[in-house]
């Protein structure tokens, strides 16, 4: 009797344990890795220290720069809008700002914007209320998430038929075409894109200097990155000559876009979800390959996953290093060296090269649910117009760090003199500007690219472990890859 | 054995259970039905399409070779956490159960890791063995030992090992010490005439009699081992490097709530369910037979 009862509470206690994953059932209680160097989570938001304000231009255009969130007491009489966000702070304190403005913009609509987690966090809370009929109007969604967005018609309002419905004038042209390109089917925007960042190269001049090369000159090559971090670490004037932060993000969606070779078949998924990753050419297994040697002769230091590697250029461990464009605030807040912000190098006997890179970050999804009003969708046109002008997306980039979006929004910025007070600031924008986007180098639709991307982390980690080498290492994440992507099609057939 | 309690009112017995029966079937049963529903599906994340596999995916799940790491990462892990905490926390109890000065201040220390949250306690341990920042870590890399837990997969596990077991080492101690205090002075007294050395003595009295105790955190550790590490092992390492320290339950997470694919997620739910009623039915048939209850 004893013996029954007490094994039915241990099975019980196995149960919830055993079922807290389910997918339906509450999501797991567990808090996102608390790490204070890192921002939650697989985001490809800028690493953002949980610490720094909001940096750069106080004076140049007064951006609002709230730190607490809006006191959300709805005036009477508003269509209210639910805007579900996964920035973490003082990025989304800034976007709570936009939102607060608006509502002053106007007396007829409330925008009311909550942080709801991680990025996916923020994407399982929607999807969680979607099945409960109660989905947010709007939902900020990774750009990795794309796809999953994408296919999820009924669930989602495409931008363009939002605009259609309520007469809401958003042209494309506006936006940098790399942007408005990662977020289109067929030339049509689905999804307003809001934050948005690229990887790109900063330097530590002062090591440049100790090492006895030109500190006014970053690596404009891979040989050069390559004999410059060598140069660093025999010369002691740092431990660690070269590190990137989102190995996948960087050094293959960006390096792929940058060098015009392609990351996965129908236009990096663009154009179909049969599309097959390609990531073990050539050009992919020579340039992993030189991190190998790199890492072997410890010019390269392999510094963890997606953000994990930021705290090792401003703490001055590294000398030169690939990440966000939204990193910059960090590096300025921590810093004690001079340092300089370039664009990222490439392989100069690969004819296609240099291109454009692509984005990252994320963008505004317009969500349904089975009680929405017309008047609600208006509200939400509303807001997109709102954020969509010139001089909204110029105090954005300025007051956060992400790229400007839109080519007015660049502008501004320039002729306020900003660039000139912040040198290196436009670097993020014209890299993504330098070419017009080729069908590589115009952003990337996978699915499952959350898993994909870790499915190469994993194996390349193997690799500088020693464990394979970069071709099986490559080969394994193309299969593993595309297993997840024939998985994704299935579902959606 | 006559055990019936009398309730003058009917109703009253089922009053006084409904609270707990709720909650198991809200909490226990319902999630459990939601997730053997959903492993026989394949269903977009949105819900949109939804297809009936029949065992469609438990094959996907069995036949996957990462699976098979991933249950073998999973019982190292727990056998590794299982083992170290139960023997740290052992000598713990018997070391403070004498009479010794400051005995009290010792076991309200030992108590403190406790109180912390997995996801802290883990941050706490990388400051001290992050190769580039970690006190430790950096020690140990510039005394020539070559530490790094972000590429190397041993190093990986052993940290989580030790982040996971540190905080419970302190639950498991205040069981033991419990325990030890519950033996009857009388026999231990009588060990001692007898002329028992000190280990003669825990190891065919003191032992022997907190076996209960023992069996009860053996299956505790176990089930922790198995579903109270997401936090530690996601703060510290997502599962790498590699795949060295994804255990089921990460992997189940990471293909439910990163990938979304619910079908087989809910799938390993139902086998990781499956898996740990097997070991508490095990247990409870063949060693609780050999535990004395006093």
């Amino acid at each position: 009797m004893k013996r029954s009862i007490l094994f039915i509470f241990v099975l019980l206690a196995v149960l919830i344990a055993a079922c807290a994953p389910a997918p339906t059932a509450v999501p797991p209680t567990q808090a996102p890795a608390v790490e204070p160097t890192k921002a939650p989570a697989a985001t490809t938001a800028p690493a953002q220290p949980t610490a720094v304000p909001a940096t750069k231009a106080p004076e140049a255009t007064k951006p609002p720069a709230p730190t607490a969130t809006p006191v959300p007491v709805i005036p009477p009489g508003r269509v209210v809008v639910e805007f579900w966000h996964g920035l973490t702070m003082p990025l989304g304190g800034i976007l709570e700002g936009v939102a607060a403005d608006f509502n002053k913009s106007q007396n007829k609509y409330y925008v009311n914007a909550f942080y709801k987690g991680s990025y996916p966090d923020t994407m399982n809370a929607a999807i969680a209320a979607f099945r409960a009929g109660k989905a947010p109007h709007i939902v900020q969604m990774f750009e990795v998430g794309t796809a999953t967005m994408m296919a999820a018609k009924g669930a989602i309002k495409p931008v363009y038929e939002l605009a259609k419905e309520t007469g809401l004038n958003i042209d494309p042209k506006m936006y940098i075409p790399a942007v408005a390109g990662y977020y289109s089917l067929d030339g049509n925007m689905i999804s307003m894109p809001l934050n948005s960042s690229t990887t790109i190269m900063y330097w530590n001049k002062d090591a440049f200097k100790k090492a006895g090369l030109d500190p006014e000159k970053p690596p404009k090559t891979w040989a050069e990155l390559r004999a410059m971090a060598k140069r660093i670490v025999d010369s002691k004037a740092s431990n660690c000559g070269f590190t990137t932060s989102w190995l996948t993000w960087a050094q293959f969606e960006n390096f792929g876009a940058i060098h015009n070779i392609p990351l996965a078949t129908k236009m990096n998924g663009m154009q179909g979800m049969d599309a097959e990753l390609k990531i073990n050419s050539d050009v992919h297994v020579r340039h992993m390959q030189t991190l190998v040697d790199m890492q072997k002769e410890g010019s390269f230091k392999y510094g963890g996953r997606d953000n994990a590697p930021d705290a090792l250029f401003p703490s001055g461990e590294c000398a030169i290093f690939h990440g966000s464009s939204g990193t910059r605030a960090r590096i300025i807040n921590e810093a004690k060296f001079a340092w300089g912000a370039a664009m990222l190098p490439y392989y100069d006997d690969v004819p296609t090269a240099p291109k454009n890179s692509i984005i990252g970050g994320a963008s505004l999804w317009v969500m349904t649910a089975p009680n929405r009003t017309v008047d609600e969708y208006k509200a939400v046109g509303e807001f997109f117009r709102y954020i969509s002008q010139p001089e909204q997306d110029a105090k954005w980039h300025q007051a956060t760090g992400y790229l400007p979006i839109t080519i007015g929004g660049f502008e501004r910025t320039k002729a306020s003199g900003f660039y000139d007070k912040n040198p290196g600031a436009d670097v993020p924008y014209l890299q993504l500007t330098r070419t017009q986007p080729t069908e590589n180098s115009m952003g990337l639709r996978l699915g499952d690219m959350p898993a994909i991307r870790i499915v190469i982390y994993e194996e390349m980690e193997k690799a500088f472990q020693g464990q394979q080498t970069v071709k099986q290492a490559l080969d394994n994440a193309v299969k593993r890859g595309n297993e997840l992507l024939r998985a994704f099609e299935k579902t959606y057939k | 054995m006559q055990r019936r309690a009398i309730f003058n009112n009917r109703l009253l017995p089922y009053l006084l259970l409904a609270p707990q029966v709720a909650i198991t079937i809200i909490f226990f049963f319902w999630p459990a039905s939601q997730a053997l529903y959903q492993s026989v599906l394949r269903q977009d994340p949105f819900g949109l399409r939804t297809t009936f596999v029949y065992l469609e995916n438990f094959q996907t799940v069995l036949s996957d070779p990462l699976y098979i790491e991933a249950v073998q990462v999973t019982v190292v892990f727990s056998i590794s956490v299982t083992v170290f905490v139960m023997v740290v926390a052992l000598l713990f109890a018997v070391m403070t159960d004498r009479q010794i000065r400051g005995a009290q201040t010792y076991k309200t220390l030992l108590l403190w890791p406790y109180a912390l949250a997995p996801a802290v306690a883990a941050v706490l341990w990388m400051f001290i063995f992050h190769p580039s920042i970690g006190i430790l870590g950096k020690g140990l890399n510039s005394a020539g030992f070559k530490w790094d837990y972000q590429l190397n997969g041993i190093h990986a596990l052993l940290l989580i090992v030790i982040a996971s077991s540190w905080k419970q080492i302190a639950h498991n101690f205040l069981f033991f010490l419990a325990g030890l205090q519950s033996v009857p002075t009388a026999v231990v007294e009588a060990a001692m005439i007898d002329g028992a050395s000190a280990w003669r003595l825990f190891r065919s009295v003191l032992f022997p009699l907190i076996s209960p105790t023992t069996f009860y955190l053996l299956t505790v550790n176990l089930v922790f081992s198995f579903f109270d590490t997401f936090g530690v092992i996601h703060a510290l390492t997502h599962g790498g490097p590699g795949r060295s320290t994804t255990t089921l339950m990460y992997k189940a997470y990471m293909d439910g709530y990163v990938s979304l694919n619910l079908g087989q997620s809910a799938a390993q739910s139902v086998i990781l369910m499956l898996i740990v009623s097997a070991i508490v039915w095990l247990q409870f048939r063949y060693m609780e037979g050999k535990v004395h209850y006093a």
